[in-house]
């Protein structure tokens, strides 16, 4: 494979990184017991950027992204959203939590997909992606259908509205979960891999729907083991282990030439799994 | 001797099937007071919060450890000697229903906990509250868990809602033990009150049948269909080589 020429060798320098700060984590420190997961994590994602983050299983790539949306709650270290506070409030310079009201409130501004899908069991495609707009942002009813099947249209499954989860694909199911996010109208969506549940034939149209994503100008934070994925759709690639950023960079410069060893023994073990 | 006629004659007078229908409306009554304390009570027991989840396991053991029978004889016959006079129907109701809820506490439990965990994550993620996202996302899955127990806890409802009769409810063997007082005809007069309980009994076996086809309706995936149907995005896999994950 040839090298592609190091344009960004630095992130600092892609032209994204001009654009205002949509996700910043500062420090975040996460344990479940005496375990520590995440070990200080710093992170900032700018508008329309797409990070992707790698790493093996168990090196706390997972549970950082949910503490980015506060499914798991930091331990320590904050999380700020379009540069206000996400799931704490700074009262006389402290930070405490929010209520589940107000925490919820601020959920919404940044969407998420799961490995397992997570589509409402009850309900069809289309009612999936209402449920949202209808129930929390208190959407026209007829507004948010249009908008529902618009978005049915985007992901490629407008004929199959009606369809309940279990009558759907793996990979029809996770581009309903897409669309059931984006009805939310995010500022950032979170991607835990959305890919790694599918079936090998099914991998290529949901990421097909992320690349259009990207393309649209969605800020993206994507955790998966698709390199060839990443090296195509990221602006920037992390590397994560033992609940630390190991390396960080331009996708091409992590995937061809990582700099770290524990990088390069990395993608090296995906590679040959490939 | 077996009088047939008598047992024909009261098989179909208006006087016991009023009962009958007294009996059915105390089953739905304390039914309708057993979901919604069992509900809560199942919810505050799977709290984090030891405050919330003690008092209810209180309830529940309180309850499931006692017999209705004793329960209704201390609501109607007892409590109004601290001051507490309910009535025959009120006691009936709240005795029959609170006890009712201790038994679907843990039903509803079983069926909440049973909705994968990702369906709550899921919910959350859009912005739901903890409420909202047990009303709208949860309780409705977990009630196909839940309907056939439930139905199952109805049935002994009706039969066990009899008791009523012994805080002199009016309801179908209250209304039965008056008859016979006068008719002197034991067995027929008893027979036809177990008869009105097979009937009532059988008629809510085919309305949970019909309820749990429709709950159950959702979750049935016709086999083929899923792959039936191309994906419409054009499959880009040459670009896109995929390594396993």
């Amino acid at each position: 494979m040839p090298r592609c020429p190091m344009t960004h060798p630095d992130p600092a320098m892609a032209p994204k990184a001009s654009q205002p700060v949509v996700i910043e984590a500062r420090n975040v420190r996460k344990s479940f017991g005496h375990t520590e997961v995440l070990k200080g994590i710093d992170l900032k994602v700018h508008r329309g950027e797409v990070v992707v983050i790698i790493g093996p299983s168990g090196g706390g790539k997972s549970t950082f992204l949910r503490t980015l949306n506060h499914l798991d709650a930091p331990s320590a270290g904050e999380i700020w959203i379009n540069g206000a506070p996400f799931g704490f409030a700074l009262r006389n310079g402290r930070a405490e939590a929010v209520s589940d009201a107000a925490l919820s409130m601020q959920r919404r501004q940044i969407g998420m997909v799961f490995q397992q899908f997570n589509l409402f069991g009850h309900m069809t495609a289309l009612d999936n992606i209402r449920c949202g707009p209808v129930q929390v942002l208190r959407r026209r009813a007829d507004l948010a259908l249009a908008d529902a099947r618009r978005l049915l249209a985007l992901v490629g499954l407008a004929d199959r509205e009606s369809a309940y989860p279990a009558q759907l694909s793996g990979g029809q199911q996770q581009r309903v979960a897409i669309a059931r996010a984006l009805a939310m109208e995010p500022a950032a969506m979170l991607f835990d891999e959305p890919t790694s549940a599918l079936d090998p034939e099914m991998v290529g149209e949901v990421l097909n729907v992320m690349l259009d994503l990207a393309a649209k100008g969605m800020t993206m934070v994507i955790v998966t083991h698709e390199i060839q994925f990443a090296r195509k759709a990221a602006d920037r690639i992390l590397f994560m282990e033992d609940g630390m950023i190991v390396e960080e960079g331009h996708p091409a410069r992590m995937v061809d030439s990582p700099k770290h060893e524990r990088t390069r023994r990395f993608l090296r073990l995906v590679g040959e799994a490939a | 001797m077996w009088d047939g006629s008598t047992f024909l004659h009261y098989l179909h007078s208006g006087y016991l099937l009023t009962g009958a229908a007294i009996s059915l409306a105390l089953s739905i009554g304390a039914m309708a007071i057993g979901i919604v304390l069992g509900t809560i009570a199942a919810l505050m027991r799977m709290s984090q919060r030891r405050w919330l989840r003690q008092p209810a396991g209180f309830y529940v053991w309180l309850f499931r450890g006692t017999p209705v029978l004793v329960q209704l004889i201390i609501i109607y016959t007892g409590l109004p000697q601290i001051g507490i006079s309910l009535g025959v129907v009120a006691s009936a109701l709240v005795g029959l229903g609170v006890n009712e809820g201790a038994y679907l506490a843990e039903i509803i439990r079983a069926g909440v906990a049973s909705v994968p965990k990702g369906q709550f994550e899921a919910a959350r993620a859009i912005g739901m509250t903890w409420a909202k996202t047990m009303r709208v996302i949860i309780l409705p899955q977990a009630a196909r868990i839940i309907l056939p127990p439930l139905g199952n806890s109805f049935n002994g409802l009706m039969k066990t809602s009899s008791l009523a009769s012994v805080i002199s409810l009016e309801e179908l063997l209250r209304r039965t033990e008056l008859l016979v007082q006068v008719k002197f005809k034991v067995l027929e007069l008893f027979c036809v009150a177990a008869v009105y309980y097979l009937v009532l009994t059988t008629l809510w076996g085919f309305v949970q049948q019909w309820l749990e086809a429709r709950a159950s309706r959702s979750l049935s995936a016709t086999p083929g269909d899923a792959r039936a149907r191309p994906a419409r995005i054009a499959l880009d896999n040459a670009a896109l080589s995929h390594d396993a994950s």
